[in-house]
């Protein structure tokens, strides 16, 4: 009741302000305390991964990085292979997901009467809802045989580029690649279309007003004015790729080599994890494991900091109005 | 209303002290591969001894046996025995039990064909990527009379430690002094080459999905999905098909296991005993502190490696020969409680 009667009197703000209530000190330490605790919670991981990880560092060394052997039976371990398909298929993945992400966004969002773009909308928030392992089975059984057929197409047309050579097996860095960007298509759809609803009507009128086609109004008004949300959508489908374990998994082929073809069968730092970690019985093999989730850790801090920079450059919607 | 709330309180607090009074709570933690034959043997004496209860976790062989050294459970389990330097790590000194056995089958995926012949060095080939076709000799020659494409054939591995991969391994390393040189034996090993799947069904799912395919999954893993698989010749030179007693065969005819029963049964010599099999065993210390726990982890013992044994083959898992439960009965001897 205090904190209740303490926001009456501010938001009045008639009386002269009050010596602090209880009810302030509670909510100020109160909310301090769970803002810190998200600080608490990253040290702690990285504080774990880094100590966890000191074995493997000591006996690989900076080499770890950029050495593709994996033999837990000779004991040498390198993370090349891991970083190289957890980087390809985050990238291919978004380079997939985002002009389709986008383009639904600013169908719903722009062309479709509201009724149906919201029925539309609700079927896409279920997709984000489904879990990964689902994603995997279907891909297992829908996707892999659909990409050999395709693949094998795309062989026979271009063959001789490295991209698209070698054995054709259906699972393999594209296939990983195509599943994450069926599974990352939902959260660039759904945050970007809010984003998008967003955008002051005024706006919109301004454009069309001046003589703008629809087209150039999307292009040169809406898309830049929701620039930031939309970078800010396409990141959360980044962190999700980064981090998708099970359905890239089940697709990928699980091999650790860095080959140049797309087709080629690879692995994923976080699959690699999920895969040998309940069974790693020696101590330099969980450590070499616990360095590839550093390594993870490190990578997903990077883009994340990247990720900020960039929305950091862009106005906000705000700001364009001022 | 608070009182209420007082009430339940303690009423709760009654109650967990009564349960934990009724019941002796022994926890243990490990291979998954044995997890449902475990899961029921616990089950079923928690019904014949209602104040004795066994908690039991998959959580992997690794954190079995690292969770039995850091003594936080009370006893371990893998498919895989410790090494020497594990055991010698240990502050108090640990026993293992084999419990049940396992084995390892080669599944493929060849339209029109059922059944196949695998000779050891054409397993120990196809992994290792010497023979790339299935009309390779090494492999035709095993089987005349079937008619088998010139295509080129898809190993396909498990990309998840396991004591299946162990097993599989440990059997290769035997047969082809190449594999032990090159590849050696691990729950998890560097493939030379072929695609990974995780888990039984990840390999099975991928054999199924891939023509021209060969992979290996858990006997009780094709029998339950009735999945194709191969013959394989053992040392005394027939072609055996893994069955529950093929499998229990291996271990009978195992010779020299030694007295801490850490012993690969694998390439086993019997005439009859198919040679890709296995123990999976328990991780007992031989010093249990508390006597409560240290008395009811014996009994179960001794009840499994009786009563508890007949419950295995209706769940596909290969039974201990009786020969090896009279050792194992004596062994029991070792594991003092309290003090």
């Amino acid at each position: 009741m205090e904190a209740l009667g303490a926001i009456g009197v501010r938001r009045e703000a008639k009386l002269p302000v009050r010596p602090r209530r209880v009810g302030d000190f509670l909510l100020r330490t109160g909310s301090l305390g769970l803002a810190l605790s998200v600080l608490a919670i990253t040290a702690t991981i990285a504080t774990v991964l880094f100590v966890q990880s000191r074995q493997a560092r000591v006996a690989f060394g900076w080499p770890f990085l950029w050495t593709s052997v994996w033999d837990p039976v000779a004991l040498r371990f390198g993370a090349l292979p891991f970083i190289y398909g957890t980087v390809m298929t985050t990238f291919l993945a978004l380079a997939i997901a985002v002009p389709v992400g986008l383009g639904a966004a600013i169908c719903l969002a722009e062309l479709l009467p509201l009724r149906i773009a919201d029925g539309l909308t609700f079927l896409i928030e279920l997709l984000v809802a489904v879990p990964s392992v689902v994603y995997g089975l279907v891909g297992v059984f829908v996707l892999v045989p659909a990409m050999r057929g395709l693949e094998t197409t795309i062989q026979g047309a271009l063959g001789f580029i490295p991209l698209f050579s070698g054995p054709i097996y259906g699972v393999g860095l594209l296939t990983a690649s195509v599943l994450l960007a069926v599974m990352v298509v939902p959260f660039i759809i759904a945050v970007s279309r809010e984003v998008l609803l967003a955008v002051p009507e005024t706006q919109r009128e301004a454009a069309l007003a001046l003589g703008a086609t629809r087209w150039e109004m999307v292009r040169h008004v809406v898309l830049p004015y929701a620039r930031a949300g939309i970078l800010g959508s396409i990141f959360l489908a980044l962190a999700r790729a980064l981090g998708e374990t099970m359905a890239v998994t089940m697709v990928i082929g699980n091999r650790p080599e860095v080959s140049a073809s797309l087709f080629a069968p690879a692995y994923t730092m976080a699959a690699v994890l999920a895969n040998e970690f309940t069974e790693a019985t020696d101590d330099v093999y969980l450590s070499a494991l616990v360095e590839v989730a550093l390594v993870l850790f490190a990578i997903t801090v990077v883009v994340n900091g990247i990720a900020r920079l960039l929305i950091g450059r862009v106005p906000r919607p705000g700001a364009a109005n001022t | 209303m608070r009182q209420r709330v007082w009430a339940a309180v303690v009423f709760g607090l009654v109650l967990a002290v009564v349960a934990s009074r009724a019941a002796v709570l022994v926890t243990g933690a490990g291979a998954t591969f044995p997890y449902p034959i475990y899961s029921k043997w616990f089950d079923e004496f928690h019904k014949r001894f209602s104040d004795l209860q066994i908690n039991y976790q998959s959580i992997g062989s690794g954190g079995g046996i690292r969770q039995v050294l850091d003594g936080t459970i009370d006893f371990g389990a893998t498919d895989g025995p410790m090494t020497d330097e594990q055991l010698a790590s240990a502050k108090i000194p640990i026993l293992h039990l084999p419990t049940v056995l396992g084995a390892v089958v080669p599944t493929f995926n060849l339209p029109g064909i059922e059944r196949l012949r695998f000779t050891p060095e054409a397993l120990a080939a196809i992994f290792l990527g010497k023979v790339t076709k299935w009309d390779d000799p090494a492999i035709a020659e095993a089987n005349p009379g079937v008619k088998l494409p010139s295509q080129a054939l898809v190993p396909v591995h498990r990309s998840d430690g396991s004591g299946t991969t162990y097993i599989f391994t440990d059997y290769l390393s035997k047969v082809s002094p190449e594999w032990q040189k090159t590849v050696g034996r691990n729950t998890s090993v560097n493939w030379p080459v072929g695609l990974g799947g995780k888990g039984n069904e990840g390999v099975a799912g991928l054999v199924k999905q891939t023509p021209n395919s060969i992979g290996y999954v858990e006997l009780i893993y094709a029998l339950q999905n009735k999945l194709p698989y191969g013959d394989v010749r053992n040392r005394a030179g027939k072609f055996v098909q893994a069955s529950l007693d093929s499998v229990t065969a291996a271990a009978a005819g195992a010779e020299n296991i030694p007295d801490d029963f850490r012993v690969s049964i694998t390439d086993a010599p019997a005439a009859t005993a198919y040679p890709i099999a296995s123990f999976t065993w328990l991780l007992v210390p031989t010093r249990i502190a508390d006597a409560d726990k240290g008395a009811a982890l014996k009994k179960f013992l001794e009840w499994m490696l009786s009563d508890g044994q007949s419950l295995a083959p209706p769940l596909n898992y290969a039974p201990l020969p009786p020969a090896l439960v009279t050792r194992e009965r004596q062994a029991l001897s070792k594991i003092t409680v309290g003090g």
